[in-house]
């Protein structure tokens, strides 16, 4: 008997190609993903290089961060996101890349697009020119982000050359309260374990909550892995997984079907696996959970009040919560619940999919955006978009005065039209607080889950969504 | 590919003091729609360099003149955090930075660091704290990264820095940028692909 082993463990054994002269592992990427931003240069470097493309049906293509999401009629204003546009059509042309291009109806925001068209699967290794890559982890994929040099090499070679990861077991077990989501679990597990913490780790999900959640919500936490330091999030594959992925275009058909369930099944860690490290949390006591500074692990739940530089536990969190509440312009000691916002942003990858649409529009139905609030939705994907239109949500969100948009990353980080203003504070549902990131230096962003962004809305204030939307 | 043995790295030093300084502040977002990484070096910690509601140069670090022309960056713990884009390091290299010296890193940012040949090393912070006194003092002073020894020298005194085996082998061998040592393996790559199903069929 082979000693048990985790997931991670046997996706990086079944992948190595070898060892490296400086130690590190040639690890097989079998999926790899890429988008405009961080594709373009790679290329370049394999133009200069003269070297083809290794394996291109293993490449998969969209745009997302820099497509307007207000405009569909190319050529864009922006003559520079033209550009980025044509350069992406161009590659993928030349070296024979499957494209997710607006006319096919199937663009999106990578990390939504890989999981809709079934690419993203159990027991692979998946690589992005993206840190939000960790979110295909929620399949039982070991997903990394990579840098563009890494992207040249993934294309050239269809590996690239990394050490291993420890693992980190975090359970969460039990149910979690009313109104309380996916994205208040990773928002607390960030605080917990802190922007740093898993540096050098994979975090393995587990635990009865993640085993009731679907795979929407799985996706959501593994996204925001690399928030907490961790290269790699996953969740083992178990039902929810297969019966997601069932049908999807690119998943296996047929007898090969039940051969791929038999080898993902299989890829799940084993009873007993070692973990470097294992974290236990009780879901009862996850609150709806904010953030009021500069980084995703400086968050607190609704009720609490803002930290004061007088509570810090270090030097570090005193300077830290200093800089925080300088830039946010938020008052130490005082309650978060009240903090007039300016925007609110729905979408993004980490909650931009059908299921945060559809939770919202149970609760804007009837309600109307605040006076003087911008209020913008952005689904995750086309196909997120058509779903959300053939069921009425974009008719109820309108209503409520949210703009509908067109897919792709949007106001997450700005590269387009959608772009926070002077110091406007945004209640946004995506995944990064830093200073700048919503588009404007001094803009300010409130990470949180996407009931409480629309909670906010209607308020015009950060706001306890249990309480604006009886929630019990 | 031969590529530079990189040793060590002797330059003047500038001090960007802060934790968890992240990517979007070393480049921010709107600096990223490029098709080539030229010209980011211009960018660099932009939104901190300039005030963003006048446009006038602030007192940064890298725009007061004592430090100009520095080619080793100083900085605090989980250095280059957020955000995989390469437009980070790319940046700093770009600018002119040879090297940075951090409490600790990002492993992203650390990996394409390395990537580019640029070491990420590691001190600690009373250690950091002395180096950046001495550059604040004699901006002109000459700090030596040794990666052989495995420590930074400068005025008249020396520190120890500790940095990732892999990372430190491939720099002092010059194997950081590995495209050519995963070149060769392409007939391995080929056979581990044949073992794995949804690979192997195509
Ligand atoms: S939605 Fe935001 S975090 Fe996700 S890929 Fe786009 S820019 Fe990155």
């Amino acid at each position: 008997m082979p000693s048990p082993q985790s997931l991670f463990e046997k996706v990086w054994t079944a992948h190595t190609v070898k060892k490296l002269a400086n130690g590190q592992t040639q690890l097989l990427i079998g999926t790899h993903l890429i988008h405009e931003v961080t594709s373009p240069q790679a290329f370049g470097m394999l133009r200069d290089l003269g070297l083809p493309v290794l394996m291109p049906h293993r490449t998969f293509a969209t745009v997302d961060h820099i497509i307007p999401t207000n405009e569909l009629v190319e050529p864009y204003k922006d003559s520079l996101a033209q550009a980025m546009m044509d350069e992406v059509r161009k590659n993928c042309a030349q070296f024979g890349i499957t494209f997710f291009d607006r006319a096919t109806g199937k663009q999106g925001i990578v990390h939504i697009v890989g999981p809709e068209q079934g690419i993203t699967q159990p027991g692979t290794t998946i690589a992005c020119g993206d840190s939000h890559t960790s979110t295909h982890g929620a399949f039982g994929a070991i997903a990394f982000g990579i840098g563009t040099s890494q992207v040249r090499d993934v294309l050239a070679t269809q590996t690239m050359a990394l050490g291993p990861l420890k693992v980190r077991r975090i359970e969460v077990n039990g149910r979690l309260r009313p109104g309380v989501y996916a994205k208040d679990v990773i928002l607390h597990i960030i605080r917990q374990l802190g922007v740093n913490g898993g540096t050098g780790y994979a975090y393995e999900y587990a635990g009865s909550t993640f085993d009731g959640f679907t795979m929407e919500e799985r996706m959501t936490v593994c996204n925001m892995s690399i928030e907490g330091g961790a290269r790699v999030g996953y969740v083992n594959p178990d039902e929810t997984t297969f019966a997601y992925l069932k049908g999807r275009p690119y998943s296996p058909t047929g007898p090969a079907w039940d051969a791929a369930v038999a080898r993902w099944k299989s890829f799940a860690s084993d009873p007993g696996a070692k973990y470097d490290d294992v974290v236990k949390i009780d879901a009862a006591s996850i609150a709806p959970t904010v953030t009021w500074g500069i980084n995703p692990g400086q968050g607190i739940s609704i009720v609490e009040n803002i930290p004061s530089p007088e509570t810090a536990t270090s030097a570090d969190d005193k300077a830290g919560i200093i800089e925080a509440l300088a830039y946010m312009k938020l008052p130490a000691g005082a309650p978060i619940k009240g903090t007039k916002i300016d925007v609110a942003f729905l979408g993004s990858c980490t909650n931009g999919r059908l299921s945060d649409f559809r939770e919202v529009a149970k609760y804007l139905k009837g309600r109307k955006v605040a006076a003087g609030v911008k209020a913008i939705a952005v689904p995750g994907s086309q196909i997120v978009a058509l779903q959300c239109e053939k069921e009425g949500i974009d008719k109820i969100l309108s209503a409520a005065g949210f703009e509908w948009r067109a897919a792709g990353c949007s106001m997450c980080l700005a590269m387009n039209p959608d772009k926070l203003v002077g110091e406007q504070l945004c209640a946004s549902s995506s995944n990064r607080n830093f200073k700048g990131r919503q588009g404007s230096p001094t803009g300010r962003t409130i990470l949180m889950s996407p009931v409480m962004v629309a909670a906010a809305a209607v308020t015009g204030t950060v706001a306890d969504a249990r309480e604006v939307f009886t929630v019990n | 590919m031969a590529l530079a043995k990189i040793t060590s790295v002797t330059g003047r030093a500038v001090p960007v003091v802060g934790n968890d300084i992240d990517t979007d502040r070393i480049i921010p977002a709107r600096f990223m729609k490029c098709v080539t990484f030229d010209g980011l070096g211009e960018f660099l910690f932009n939104d901190v360099r300039k005030d963003p509601k006048t446009g006038a140069i602030t007192d940064h670090p890298l725009n007061q003149a004592r430090y100009q022309g520095a080619t080793i960056l100083l900085s605090g713990a989980n250095f280059g955090c957020g955000s995989s884009r390469e437009h980070a390091p790319q940046a700093i290299q770009k600018y002119g930075f040879k090297a940075v010296i951090a409490e600790s890193y990002a492993e992203i940012f650390f990996g394409n660091s390395t990537t580019l040949g640029m070491p990420c090393v590691t001190a600690a912070r009373e250690d950091i704290a002395k180096i950046a006194a001495a550059v604040d003092a004699n901006p002109q002073a000459e700090v030596t990264i040794d990666l052989v020894k495995l420590e930074v020298r400068f005025a008249e005194q020396t520190v120890k820095i500790t940095q990732r085996e892999s990372a430190r082998d491939a720099l002092v061998n010059g194997r950081w940028d590995a495209i050519g040592e995963l070149l060769d393996g392409i007939p391995a790559v080929k056979e581990t692909a044949r073992k794995l199903p949804y690979l192997a069929t195509a």
